[in-house]
């Protein structure tokens, strides 16, 4: 048997690749995906707890994580659509000035 | 177990290679199939600690629905490689020692409380009895959420039509 | 050898079914190419592969050859690595479903072990299934995007989307069935048909509490559009857009694709049996009076080896003078041995769901050699606005009729 506490390392690490990637990288895009990268390490924090409790309100709080991250990309990447449409580039910080 | 240590060490190795190859490479549609390679060694690890019904809508939704938007828009938009410019050099100096201190710091809190954590619990589970759970106990979450894929369908459709 | 095996029994029995169904899986998606090529050029009025072999029968060996030895090019400015992933996922994907399906319902015993027809008996099969086809997209879209045409490109992008769109259908139709059989476990499924009194009118399509006819309908034509064969198939027509996403590619990544496509079809037909019609189940009744049913296979088999025989000893070329009744020959020996006491049952199962799939196979290439092409934008719209409500209502009332139920 797995000890829950490797699961909620391995998790801790992704999340931490997570941030990295998110503060290193410049295309809006890959942002978004090491957004997406997070949030799968917190899923498998929920489900490593739940199996661990015994209970499994957390797997249903991650199938509803999983619902609001779709929903979170479609919305967030017809922004980055518009932006790309506007700014012609994906590099974020050229999104960096309010007027447009 | 011996085979479910061996499987554990496995799928995280992929899931950590995949992460670090989605930071690593240069352009977003590598970084896109790095990050499916995660996903999909993240399914493995639910199935390892029992949740097959999880794993399955992971790779189903995850990875076979959200990624596939991502794939979509980066060959919509004919992303290319990114560029190096000055700012980004400068996160890497206060960005990385920042985000090491914050694993570091979870993992050592992880580690002095792990003699404290329950053993584990040990076979798979139901799918009836996640759905018992999801559609009675939880089933206001359930409505509320319909209602915001209808949100974001609306959303999207409106944000990315070209004005005529 | 039965030490080995007793010593590691999961691993190596696996093994050994995954070799054998790989390997028949392989000769009869060849064949099914020789198939849908006489069947389609017999609708248009035409022989088809006549020449290489006796009625075309080498033409799969031939076509096999030649996908070895053609050159193997990849376009200037392609990414490599994209390049080569697209098609190797398509394949593998598509050929992994087959180890989910299971062919009949007695255990045979390989090397002294007990073991089910059937590589992987997993408790959420369905799922599992679908989510291996959903991964399947990724194959078509990084092809088109890989080959740097923007021929291939829009064909990809085209085809993703179909694929994404009838994949919400798919899914959405078979949840009538596992409302009624309340399981997502394939041989669950099965046997929830399997009311010994009605033979076939106890198959889903048909059965109580609400016959699955508009999801057999929804699922079909879905999966028609799912694997992209006619009338579905504009993203990868020859003449609309230069062949689609797979223009660029030559020899065996595009024998990779094609195999992949054919391995897809059969998936699906498997899946049409054991949701709508029955799996391995006999459609005649298993009463008492019913018994000489079980000699059909055998009788099949003989019937058929006997007129392979006869029509090949007088067939126009030497080779097929020789090979035709050799063919037929085993043909009707196998017929005979199904005859052996201990077989008879055990041929059963496996028969009559082989049978089922090759008819909905037919029925594949069939509406192929048939009807027109769709449109994209027709394509689209019969997706969203027909077939996802019309599985949406199934699903509606199938949960009111199983709710109704006392």
């Amino acid at each position: 048997m797995v000890p829950v506490s490797y699961f909620l390392m391995l998790s801790a690490a992704l999340f931490g690749l997570g941030v990295v990637g998110f503060v290193f990288k410049r295309n809006i895009i890959t942002l978004f995906m090491c957004i997406e990268l997070m949030l799968n390490a917190v899923n498998l924090a929920f489900i490593a707890f739940s199996r661990m409790l015994g209970q499994l309100d957390g797997q249903v709080f991650v199938f509803f994580v999983i619902v609001v991250a779709a929903a979170e990309a479609a919305v967030g990447l017809a922004i980055v659509i518009l932006i790309a449409r506007n700014r012609k580039s994906l590099n974020v910080e050229r999104v960096d000035s309010m007027k447009l | 177990m011996h085979v479910q240590m061996l499987m554990f060490f496995v799928l995280a190795a992929l899931a950590i290679g995949g992460a670090v190859n989605l930071i690593v490479q240069r352009h977003p549609i590598h970084s896109s199939l790095s990050l499916i390679v995660v996903m999909v060694a993240l399914a493995g690890e639910y199935l390892l600690l029992g949740s097959e019904f999880i794993a399955a809508v992971q790779i189903i939704v995850y990875a076979g629905a959200i990624m596939v938007l991502f794939v979509f828009v980066i060959m919509l938009l004919n992303a290319g490689v990114e560029e190096r410019t000055h700012a980004s050099r400068m996160a890497q100096y206060v960005g990385l020692p920042m985000a090491v201190l914050l694993v570091v710091e979870l993992v050592w809190s992880i580690r002095r409380g792990s003699a404290a954590l329950p053993v584990q619990v040990s076979g798979t589970v139901s799918t009836s009895q996640l759905a018992t759970l999801l559609f009675r106990g939880f089933v206001f979450p359930f409505e509320l959420t319909s209602v915001l894929i209808l949100v974001a369908i609306i959303g999207a459709l409106v944000l990315a039509k070209r004005e005529p | 050898m039965n030490a080995l095996f007793a010593a590691h029994p999961l691993v190596l029995v696996s093994l050994v079914k995954i070799i054998v169904l790989l390997l028949l899986l392989m000769t009869a998606l060849a064949y099914l190419t020789w198939f849908e090529r006489k069947v389609v050029a017999h609708i248009q009025a035409r022989w088809g592969p006549y020449r290489v072999g006796p009625h075309g029968l080498l033409q799969p060996v031939a076509d096999g050859i030649k996908f070895l030895f053609k050159e193997d090019l990849s376009p200037a400015g392609a990414d490599k690595f994209v390049f080569v992933l697209a098609p190797f996922l398509t394949f593998s994907l598509a050929i992994s479903t087959i180890a989910l399906i299971p062919f009949g319902p007695m255990d045979i015993t390989i090397f002294g072990q007990r073991t089910p027809l059937q590589v992987a008996n997993v408790s959420i099969g369905l799922l599992f299934l679908f989510a291996l086809s959903s991964i399947g997209v990724y194959g078509v879209a990084l092809a088109g995007w890989a080959s740097n045409s923007k021929y291939s490109l829009l064909g990809g992008l085209r085809s993703t989307a179909q694929m994404v769109s009838y994949e919400l259908t798919l899914t959405l139709s078979v949840v009538g069935v596992l409302l009624m059989a309340g399981t997502l476990n394939f041989r669950e499924i099965i046997e929830a048909q399997g009311g010994s009194a009605w033979g076939f009118l106890h198959w889903n399509l048909f059965a109580r509490p609400f016959p699955q006819l508009l999801g057999f309908i929804c699922f079909f034509t879905a999966a028609i559009a799912e694997t992209n064969r006619l009338p579905f198939d504009l993203p990868e027509a020859e003449g609309e857009l230069g062949a689609g996403f797979h223009t660029e590619y030559s020899s065996f990544k595009f024998a990779m694709f094609f195999i992949g496509e054919y391995s897809s079809m059969v998936t699906v037909s498997c899946l049409a049996t054991i949701l709508f019609f029955g799996g391995w189940l006999s459609p005649f009744p298993v009463a008492h009076n019913w018994s000489w049913t079980l000699y059909i296979p055998a009788a099949g088999f003989i019937i058929a080896g006997v007129a392979i025989l006869a029509y090949g000893v007088r067939y126009s070329t030497i080779f097929g003078r020789i090979l035709m009744p050799v063919v037929g020959l085993a043909v009707a020996g196998l017929g005979a041995l199904f005859l052996r006491p201990e077989a008879i049952e055990f041929v059963q199962g496996p028969f009559w769901f082989l049978l089922k799939v090759a008819i909905f196979l037919f029925i594949y290439v069939w509406v192929r050699g048939t009807l027109p092409r769709f449109r994209y934008d027709q394509l689209m719209a019969l997706g969203w606005k027909v077939l996802f409500p019309l599985a949406l209502a199934n699903v509606i009332l199938t949960s009111l009729a199983v709710a109704a139920r006392p």
